[in-house]
């Protein structure tokens, strides 16, 4: 899932401050789940910033409220109302869900209110950690299913490199090394030999560095007949 | 000769090489190249010109090389893949070969978050396998990884680095190996503090023949102090530094006198490791220490070859 991480008190309501009528929209999907934009912290956040408001004698009125998906316009429609009517929205979602209100209202102010992370698993209770940036070209059925691309701090394809030590990473010492992982997996498997073979230079042009990415299936797409059938054409 | 390079004749010809390493001023002075330059000259076949080592911001690598091929003495340029992509890793090389670069160590490059631009982006387009292969295909027919074909290709012998104690440890002979097969012609090992893991490293080299496949050169490292030594023991992920050797730097009268004692007995041992074609002396910040330690060691003057 995508995990994000709510952004200090401060600089939210350094954000906000010339603004009356806020309206603060959370999100039920990945956010809700590592912790950071559910309904439960959109919440917190309005009444932090109420007290906040209180002890430093401020007038704002907050309103909070949650959608099921943020990144999906059909979701965002029911709640056109509340956006419309208020000076600026925070979005408590991902990047993905602040971005789909601020296409679809592009006069209307949205500011984020979390820093979007990571494609991240979760390890244990508040613990994410990062196993996948998306590079568009999964090579993990050759690494024992461990992804060197956001698991290694160098992006690795041949690893582990000369900075290993006790199968951490030399970057972050708690963290383990990925190619000591993979190694290690490998092993298990019966499957060295995948890592006696040159990996030879990746083609990057499927990673964000071919551009902004877009995938289409014309197979799901509608026909303008169908979308014409549609109540939400935006 | 792939190359024609001093470091090449040297190894090629079955002399036991030498090469030390200069670290770049961190300014725009080439002044204190120019200066170790003149006091390294004919103490080592090469010297190595280090890429931002550890990420700090220094001067390049490439003029480096320049500036103390001016003196007369030969340049080993290291090449990280931390921060160029491979457009700009292929005509730095273009242009380290037309200025007269001969040798090229392939580096992957240390994390930028050890060193003075921490907030920096990476590159890692490349690691250091990829790019030797990728030099080796290049020099071989001039191909380039996208299928590009270039008339005059670079003529460049190719090093690579490697840590034997680096976990895991049952990997690090394969990872040679993988080396061997992208293309490297000498190996620079990280700095060796204990003889008996670098010598069963050693036997698994020689059992598989990788020796025959390529030089090794093996490091050393001078210290000043015994808090050097502790420093490069704890401190230092892959570095493996035996509590004996810390002990004995710490009881020594003059520790300095004893680093360069025990780097010159490191050196004579080395010499007697079958499959070790040559040292690799790492004087970092100590360079003056250099002729005295080749010296000692019995390996001055260094051969001269047609």
């Amino acid at each position: 899932m995508i995990v994000a991480k709510r952004k200090p008190l401060g600089e939210i309501a350094e954000m906000l401050a010339s603004y009356k009528k806020v309206t603060v929209i959370g999100c039920r999907s990945c956010v809700a789940i590592c912790l950071a934009g559910g309904e439960k912290e959109v919440k917190m956040l309005v009444s932090a910033l109420k007290i906040r408001n209180r002890k430093e004698g401020k007038r704002q009125d907050f309103e909070g409220l949650v959608v099921e998906r943020q990144c999906e316009k059909e979701w965002v429609k029911e709640v056109e109302d509340k956006i419309l009517g208020s000076d600026i929205t925070l979005s408590m979602a991902c990047s993905l869900g602040a971005q789909t209100i601020g296409d679809m209202y592009p006069k209307h102010l949205t500011f984020p209110g979390l820093n979007t992370g990571i494609f991240g698993v979760p390890e244990e209770q508040g613990v994410w950690s990062e196993k996948c940036v998306g590079c568009g070209d999964c090579i993990i059925h050759t690494t024992g299913g461990i992804c060197p691309i956001s698991r290694c701090a160098k992006s690795m394809l041949n690893g582990p490199c000369g900075g290993s030590a006790d199968r951490k990473c030399e970057v972050n010492l708690e963290v383990e090394c990925a190619w000591a992982a993979i190694y290690d997996r490998l092993k298990l498997q019966n499957r060295l030999d995948l890592i006696e073979r040159i990996t030879p230079a990746k083609d990057w042009s499927t990673s964000h560095s071919g551009g902004r990415r877009v995938f289409v299936r014309e197979d799901a797409k509608l026909t303008q007949h169908q979308k014409k059938g549609k109540e939400v054409v935006l | 000769m792939k190359a024609g390079s001093n470091l090449e004749k040297v190894l090629e010809s079955g002399k036991f090489a030498v090469t030390a390493e200069i670290g770049p001023p961190q300014s725009a002075n080439p002044e204190p190249l120019t200066h170790h330059a003149k006091m390294l000259k004919g103490c080592a076949d090469a010297f190595n010109l280090t890429d931002n080592q550890t990420a700090v911001v220094r001067l390049s690598s490439i003029a480096s090389a320049v500036i103390i091929m001016r003196e007369g003495i030969e340049p080993v340029i290291q090449m990280t893949c931390r921060d160029r992509n491979r457009i700009a890793l292929l005509s730095d090389l273009f242009g380290a070969a037309a200025l007269g670069v001969r040798n090229v160590l392939c580096l992957t490059g240390d994390h930028q978050t050890f060193g003075n631009e921490k907030g920096c982006k990476n590159v890692f387009d490349f690691d250091s396998i990829v790019e030797l292969q990728v030099f080796d295909n290049l020099r071989r027919e001039g191909k380039q990884p996208g299928g590009e074909v270039i008339k005059d290709p670079p003529k460049v012998y190719l090093g690579c680095a490697e840590n034997p104690f680096a976990t895991p440890y049952e990997f690090r002979v394969s990872r040679l190996a993988k080396k061997i097969a992208a293309g490297t012609d000498f190996c620079q090992t990280q700095a060796i503090f204990d003889m008996d893991m670098f010598e069963k490293w050693m036997d698994e080299v020689r059992a598989r023949g990788l020796d025959q496949k390529m030089h090794i050169l093996a490091g050393v490292i001078p210290m000043k102090s015994a808090g050097a030594a502790r420093y490069m023991k704890n401190k230092v992920p892959g570095m493996i530094v035996p509590n004996h050797i810390v002990d004995r730097m710490k009881s020594a009268k003059d520790q300095k006198e004893e680093g360069i004692k025990l780097c010159v007995e490191q050196i004579e041992h080395l010499k007697t490791v079958k499959g070790v074609h040559g040292v690799h002396i790492m004087a970092v910040a100590w360079e003056e220490m250099v002729p005295r330690i080749v010296q000692e060691a019995g390996l001055f003057p260094r051969p001269t070859i047609d």
